[in-house]
């Protein structure tokens, strides 16, 4: 009987132990919002209805999301299934973060969609909707949408009046990705033969004259982000937006428009070609249960999936069946971009497609900001795209590095041995060595494991270079590349030298003003007799409680051109309104406004501590010897306050160098790169370029030799100090 | 000290006021953009909201997945679990190491102490690959537990550096009285060096505390489950690349400095002496 009732409680457990597993719901991973999303999310009901199969969604951010992919798909905590526009399906494919699709039937989809998802003649992942832009045009300013560019223009002026704010056409024209079209419609390529962009061409400079031309005389705004144009197109001040499906969602239900393909270009007879992304399920190579994934990825770029991401997500299916529904074929959003989509240029799905974006986005700018001629911009983007584009280091042999570490290993222990031996013997020396182990022993193993390992291992990738998930040993090339400055001229902000430049300059810049401000408040703040002076004291700290990315997206907001407070400061005292992040000055102004907000409370409490210890008797026999304030304030408070103040000095200096958040959130680094310090460079490198590791780790090793000289330096006169102060 | 005349008690006032208008404008452009109905875009300096509505706060404060769970409460919860346990785990940790190395002789101390300080110069977003890696091997990535794990290790060398510079400070004539009566060195530290350091444990459990709760590149990292994410990694969602619902992003910017604020404010009295008593030795 009790050997039963043991039996029947393994069984039970062991159940139990099975069940989870298989009644584990797949994960799927997207970046949708709103209607996309609530449409993603039927979708997979209808796929648990049908199969029984849970599905567990997760949204990510879009800028975090590639970089969670790749990182935790090789690591096996990843999704099953994930959607991805198809542009970087050649990037997951080399790093073997996708399988191939193996219940795929090519004739369920458009032709261009799947030839997307090729690669070496195998398709990857289910074509789920198309996107590229279209023409919305409000119908009551616009009757006839224009179909030629000639056309266009001559709609243009009327349309168009600066003073009362009104545009002919609004997009965001600081955006590659909209540009494209354009530059296509012009006769423009982006590859050439061999498959390496190539940005010198007409077509280039004829498209960004062009668009140049449209808003120098104030037909399109400037500087237009979406939330501009959406709000210009809501409020009827944009007769037309180019934009794409998603853009239908945001519009307020009074204006009345309609959705056409973009005109064609007159001076080619081609039409302007925006470029078309394929969103895709795609099937992770790491997952578990292939079979349901592959299933699940299918379902929901099919059929009854389809017409629910149609309707409700406003998506334009990939899937040819979809078109024969009646809600889809009455839907006039849906049919004007799947006409609108017949003349666009699928996006390559190679490496290069993904290194093209960064120098385009400069000569763009460059030429809307009016810092470059439109015929100079194609040699700008094609510079910054040689020197992006690192070819890979010669492979280094690892023998000699392992020898100059077994040398060094060797070396020190000799030295250690052949040091002088100790008077006393260690016992003595050292009586409560065992104690003193005790207590260090948990935060030296945490330290050890999560600090020093990585730390460690940071060093040693400097001298690989990593491409698609593959190390090389380079040896030394990454810092012979970044220090020879190899591909521009130490004078361009991808320069090693420009960008410590700059940080010096951020960082000086800094903790000058910390120091100051938080010196003289804690000089007004000082005197115990000040009423409300903890008010004022719990007032001021405020900034330092603040979370520092909120600080700098908040600040981020103030400085915006048209809706930013400090502009909107500017104009009520009657000046004129700065283009904040368009010139190197004035978005580095705004880069050190945001940091000092945060950074000078911890100055000013550390000073304020130091103040206090100073005893009142040295001032008072000043007072008496007829000393005046400024006197007193050189050579009793300056000397006195040096020791204490200086750690925070060198902790606020290191902070301030590596301070990531406030250059990444606030100025981007624009314009053009001007602005990144040595950090959020090396961020890009490892993070947007490409995941260059290793060059990145280059970059980090040094600003880590800087901050340590830097030290170094500081400890000096940490001594010297203390010496005089005795 | 001489009394200040009136005049600079005067001058003093306007001048302390002036810059708390300016410190505190940036945070009343943003409670006015987490209460204006609309998302607050208008060219204007007005701090002030014209009119108010709760809206964005009851959206944040009821975000719900896509699947329709309320999870703002459980990404609190996870906010306040994360950074109470890296408060209570990092204190831990760096108390004890600290009063060894500010007490004890043993080989490799200075070594040790300068190592700690020269980590704080290693850029930390590098760190992250190999990081995400160890919590691998650990079995530890998306949980919090590994999180905790991070955040207190990370922020262990600044709060051992601080710690120590203030176990410097205090005279060991206590000490040496308290083994006389026969205590042993445990209880010597437990009994008399911990309670005389309270401003400096009050600003070094601050400051492990706001590590935990105001990071977010490492959270949005390693955590895949949106009922464990914290609370800065909930809000990333409102400042999206395409779009951004400045509304909705204030009305979370304020919910989520509050705590910190005020823990700030009921540690303020603190602040000044344990961060500066540490400082002056250094």
């Amino acid at each position: 009987m009790k050997h039963w009732l043991v039996l029947a409680l393994l069984a039970t457990a062991f159940g139990a132990r099975a069940a989870p597993e298989d009644a584990r719901p797949l994960k799927l991973w997207h970046a949708y919002r709103g209607g996309e999303e609530t449409a993603l999310v039927q979708a997979t009901e209808l796929f648990t209805a049908k199969t029984g199969v849970q599905v567990e969604l997760l949204a990510l951010p879009y800028d975090a999301y590639a970089a969670k992919l790749t990182n935790a798909i090789p690591h096996g905590v990843g999704p099953d299934v994930f959607i991805f526009n198809h542009e970087r399906l050649r990037n997951f494919h080399a790093q073997n973060l996708v399988a191939p699709a193996s219940g795929l039937a090519r004739e369920d989809y458009f032709p261009n969609a799947v030839e997307a998802l090729e690669v070496d003649g195998q398709v990857y992942g289910y074509p789920m909707s198309l996107k590229s832009l279209a023409l919305y045009v409000n119908t009551k300013h616009v009757p006839q949408p224009p179909t030629t560019t000639e056309a266009l223009l001559k709609m243009l002026p009327a349309l168009s009046n600066s003073g009362e704010g009104r545009f002919g056409m609004a997009y965001e024209s600081g955006d590659f990705y909209f540009h494209a079209g354009f530059l296509f419609g012009f006769g423009g390529e982006l590859f050439d033969a061999s498959g390496r962009a190539s940005f010198d061409t007409q077509g280039m400079a004829r498209s960004l004259a062009f668009v140049k031309g449209l808003q120098d005389a104030r037909f399109i705004p400037q500087e237009a982000s979406g939330a501009l144009v959406k709000s210009l197109f809501n409020d009827g001040r944009a007769a037309m937006v180019i934009s794409g499906p998603w853009f239908a969602g945001e519009i307020a239900p009074e204006v009345d428009y309609r959705v056409v393909g973009l005109p064609q270009v007159s001076e080619t007879g081609i039409p302007i070609r925006p470029f078309l992304g394929v969103e895709t399920a795609y099937v992770s190579s790491r997952t578990a249960k292939a079979e349901q994934a592959q299933k699940l990825a299918r379902f929901i770029s099919l059929g009854e999936a389809s017409r629910v991401r149609a309707t409700v997500g406003r998506q334009i299916p990939a899937d040819v069946a979809a078109y024969t529904l009646r809600e889809v074929q009455e839907d006039t959003l849906i049919s004007s971009f799947r006409e609108a989509a017949r003349h666009a240029t699928p996006m390559p799905n190679t490496l290069e497609m993904a290194r093209v974006w960064e120098p385009m986005k400069l000569a763009l700018r460059a030429v809307l900001q009016g810092g470059t001629l439109p015929q100079d911009a194609g040699a700008l983007a094609d510079r910054r795209y040689r020197a992006l584009h690192r070819e890979r280091p010669p492979e280094a042999s690892p023998l000699p590095w392992l020898g100059l570490l077994g040398a060094m290993a060797l070396g020190g222990s000799v030295w250690v041995l052949r040091r002088p031996a100790a008077t006393l013997p260690f016992k003595r020396r050292y009586p409560d060595v065992a104690q003193a182990a005790a207590y260090i022993a948990p935060a030296a193993a945490g330290i050890a494991v999560l600090v020093f390992v990585p730390f460690v291992v940071g060093l040693s990738l400097s001298l690989f270079h990593h491409e698609a998930g593959e190390y090389s040993f380079v040896g030394l090339a990454n810092f012979v590349d970044i220090l020879a400055s190899r591909g521009y001229s130490i004078t361009e902000p991808l320069s090693f030298y420009f960008t410590l430049a700059v940080t010096l300059l951020w960082a000086l810049v800094n903790v000058v003003l910390h120091v100051s401000i938080g010196l003289f408040l804690a000089m007004l703040l000082k005197d115990p007799l000040l009423k409300l002076r903890g008010v004022y004291r719990v007032l001021l700290i405020i900034p330092w409680a603040v979370p520092n990315y909120i600080t700098a997206l908040m600040w981020k907001g103030m400085f915006h051109r048209q809706f930013g407070a400090i502009n909107g400061l500017l104009v009520a005292l009657g000046l004129e309104p700065v283009s904040w992040f368009t010139q190197f000055s004035t978005a580095f102004a705004a880069n050190v406004a945001t940091n000092t907000w945060l950074g000078f409370p911890f100055m000013m409490v550390v000073a304020l501590g130091a103040l206090q210890s100073i005893p009142q008797e040295l001032y008072e026999a000043a007072e008496v010897d007829g000393a005046s304030k400024w006197t007193q304030f050189r050579h009793i408070t300056l000397p006195l306050l040096k020791p204490a103040m200086l750690p925070a000095v060198i902790l606020g200096s290191v902070w301030t160098f590596n301070m990531f958040n406030i250059i990444y959130l606030v100025s981007g680094g624009e314009p053009g790169g001007g602005t990144d310090i040595l950090v959020s460079e090396a961020f890009r490198w490892a993070f947007q370029r490409n995941e260059q590791y290793g060059f990145a780790a280059a970059y980090s090793v040094l600003i880590f030799v800087v901050l340590l000289g830097w030290s170094t330096f500081t400890k000096r006169l940490t001594r010297s100090s203390s010496e005089v102060v005795g | 000290m001489n009394h200040p005349s009136r005049l600079k008690m005067a001058l003093i006032h306007a001048g302390l006021t002036l810059l708390c208008m300016a410190t505190l404008y940036p945070v009343l452009w943003v409670v006015k953009m987490a209460l204006s109905p609309t998302d607050g875009l208008a060219l204007t300096a007005n701090p002030f909201p014209e009119t108010v509505t709760f809206e964005h706060f009851r959206q944040v404060l009821s975000g719900t997945d896509a699947a329709g769970r309320w999870v703002f409460g459980r990404q609190l919860l996870a906010s306040i679990v994360v950074s109470g346990a890296t408060t209570m785990v990092g204190l831990t940790l760096a108390v004890s190491a600290a009063y060894a190395l500010s007490r004890f002789r043993f080989p490799g101390k200075d070594g040790g102490m300068q190592a700690l300080l020269i980590t704080q110069m290693f850029p930390a977003t590098l760190m992250m690959v190999p990081i995400y890696s160890i919590l691998q091997k650990l079995h530890l990535l998306d949980s919090l537990s590994g999180l905790v794990l991070v955040y207190a290790t990370t922020a262990l060398p600044f709060c051992i550096w601080n710690l120590k510079g203030y176990f410097d400070t205090l005279p060991r004539e206590l000490e040496e009285a308290a083994v006389m009566d026969g205590a042993s060195t445990f209880q010597v530290f437990i009994r008399v060096v911990l309670p005389l350091a309270r401003p400096a444990l009050a600003v070094t459990a601050l400051f492990s505390f706001m590590t935990a709760w105001n990071e977010f590149i490492l959270a949005a990292t390693l955590l895949n489950d949106p009922s464990r994410f914290t609370l800065p990694v909930a809000l990333q969602r409102y400042v999206g690349e395409h779009k951004v619902e400045w509304g909705k992003f204030a009305a979370g910017a304020l919910i989520v400095s509050a705590p910190v604020m005020a823990l700030f404010f009921a540690l303020q009295k603190h602040l000044v002496g344990g961060l500066t008593a540490g400082g002056v030795k250094g």
